[in-house]
């Protein structure tokens, strides 16, 4: 175990050094000069050098990065060249509307997609799943922004008693909550479908219906655990991914988040605050994918074993 | 055929024939002001079925001519995601070791990195036009193909007939090429097929975003996001161009889908 651990780290960093090199090469693919950005194109030329040399931006690449890395290591991103505050101050304010927000929707995106697969796969092969396969890929097809914008129509026109956008308690929740979720949901069911079907052909299932196990109990009972693993995987790193930002959402209903921040800041050409969300977001997704890996090889021995990650 | 991509195969086509009859099948022209009702949005009528936007102009002869701009963008980064995801995925998957080493870990670098914010990213700094979206889309959206070329790559690479070939003489380009490719194709053809709904997701977001094709040219993604102001007064306007993007990602899902479950069976 403890190899397996230490292999998995060691992957871990290596990408996240690539992680970083890419976000780093961000600032030198925009052309916005960050002393011009922050001092105003009226700036004399001395106030832009001294700006440079603060920033370090006189400095050989490779110094600018090793600079770049050490200060992300000890938790600091820069400065917001628009903003004048720090990314990491910026980012923290911001992460509980978007923590919030992706975790509702991964519980309903879960709830409803396991029940859609489930129902799926105990009729398979009848007109009620192909129906649900339908759905589902309906669901997968719709653009988030576009079912946004609908919901926000439906909900604000017609049932009056959803807030249009903005953060302001549980009701305000709803309709970013479902927008996010349904697509999501339509995936989760096509997967656990597919689990369950290969799962209630295995030998241990056949074996409980041969005692007398009904299929619907013999699938719950027997082929839903394991079915249920990979989507629990997957589900992980898609949390990752909707805790990082969930731009289109969060533009449709004016939330709070970090893909609003991220939006903002791709827009001013905010260089350190794309950056640091970009790499929060990829660190997210990191850290997510390795506690995925160890709950695996914790739960699973073929694989701790084997050394395969 | 199964029925899915049957019904998958019918959409698209229906959706090419818009595309490229656009001029005839439109009934206006899509950048000029038709209607009487400059200023507002007007509702649809006989006249303009899905009803006119806020500059006078008709909304079906818009989503019409939007089609070319998604189609074009859907397919054409489609291939950049094709070619890319396949190059790396049979060089990592035929000659294994190093090379795969590091290919791989390239590919979950990308994988790590959230796809839309990056490509917002470099189509803000590139300046969006039609290259540099179709650039940028096939740059972030290689890896999920990458990763299935290189599955299959191994599995075929390891078959008796390969190691025939390889018995006899056959250069690693005449293996990949005559051997392992012909094999890697079915699964390509999926991914083709589910990537260009992806594809089509991914510009629309970023027309949305207002990174899309610039104006004059009618895009469905900047259709919805210049009318979701008017969404108390004028919902049908973020309504149609909408259910023109859901019906063209829902034909390339029905057909790689329909094509994939053929496959499994």
């Amino acid at each position: 175990m403890l190899a397996f651990l230490v292999r998995r780290i060691a992957l871990c960093a290596v990408v996240l050094i690539g992680t970083s090199i890419i976000t780093f090469a961000i600032a030198f693919v925009v052309p916005a000069d960050p002393a011009v950005t922050m001092a105003g194109a009226k700036a004399d030329p001395q106030t832009l050098a001294t700006i440079r040399h603060e920033l370090g931006l006189d400095q050989p690449v490779y110094v600018q990065y090793a600079r770049y890395l050490d200060r992300a290591l000890h938790g600091d991103l820069g400065r917001s060249y628009v903003r004048r505050e720090s990314v990491t101050h910026l980012i923290a304010s911001r992460f509980p509307a978007t923590a919030i927000l992706a975790v509702a929707a991964m519980l309903v995106s879960l709830i409803l997609g396991i029940a859609m697969g489930a129902v799926a796969a105990a009729y398979r092969g009848e007109s009620t799943d192909n129906v649900l396969l339908v759905v589902s890929l309906a669901l997968v097809s719709m653009p988030v922004f576009w079912l946004g914008t609908m919901l926000l129509i439906a909900g604000g026109l017609y049932l009056h008693s959803f807030p249009l956008g903005g953060y302001a308690g549980p009701l305000s929740l709803v309709l970013p909550t479902l927008t996010l979720a349904l697509g999501a949901a339509g995936y989760y069911s096509r997967i656990l479908h597919t689990n369950l079907s290969q799962a209630m052909d295995q030998d241990y299932v056949r074996t409980a219906r041969g005692k007398g196990l009904s299929g619907a109990r013999a699938m719950m009972k027997h082929a839903m655990a394991n079915a249920m693993l990979p989507l629990v995987t997957l589900a992980g790193l898609d949390l990752a991914g909707l805790l990082s930002g969930v731009v289109l959402t969060e533009t449709v209903f004016n939330w709070p988040g970090i893909g609003r921040l991220a939006f903002e800041a791709i827009f001013n050409l905010d260089i350190p605050l794309i950056m640091g969300t970009v790499l929060f977001s990829a660190f997210l997704v990191v850290i997510a994918n390795l506690l995925v890996d160890l709950l695996y090889a914790w739960l699973d021995p073929r694989i701790r074993l084997s050394g395969a990650a | 055929m199964g029925k899915l991509e049957l019904v998958g195969a019918v959409m698209v086509l229906g959706l090419v024939i818009v595309a490229v009859f656009a001029p005839l099948l439109a009934p206006h022209d899509p950048t000029r002001a038709v209607a009487a009702t400059y200023g507002d949005p007007g509702a649809p009528s006989l006249a303009f079925p899905m009803g006119t936007d806020q500059l006078g102009r008709d909304v079906l002869s818009r989503i019409i001519y939007g089609a070319r701009v998604s189609l074009t963008v859907g397919v054409a980064a489609m291939a950049m995601t094709i070619a890319i995801g396949v190059v790396i995925g049979l060089v990592s998957g035929f000659f294994g070791g190093a090379v795969d080493a590091v290919l791989m870990r390239f590919t979950d670098v990308m994988l790590t990195l959230p796809a839309l914010l990056l490509a917002m990213a470099f189509v803000a700094v590139l300046r969006p036009s039609l290259l540099s979206i179709l650039l940028v889309i096939g740059l972030v959206s290689w890896t999920q193909v990458a990763r299935v070329v290189r599955a299959e790559t191994l599995s075929m690479s390891a078959r008796d007939f390969v190691f025939a070939a390889r018995a006899l003489g056959a250069s690693p380009s005449r293996l990949i090429a005559r051997h392992v490719v012909p094999n890697v194709l079915p699964i390509i053809v999926v991914m083709a097929a589910l990537g260009t709904s992806n594809t089509l997701l991914l510009d629309a977001a970023l027309s949305f975003l207002g990174l899309g094709v610039p104006p004059p040219t009618p895009t469905w993604g900047r259709m919805i996001e210049e009318a979701t102001i008017y969404f108390r007064t004028a919902p049908w306007l973020a309504t149609f161009p909408g259910l023109a993007i859901f019906y063209a990602v829902l034909a390339f899902n029905l057909l790689g889908y329909g094509v994939l479950r053929e496959r499994a069976q």
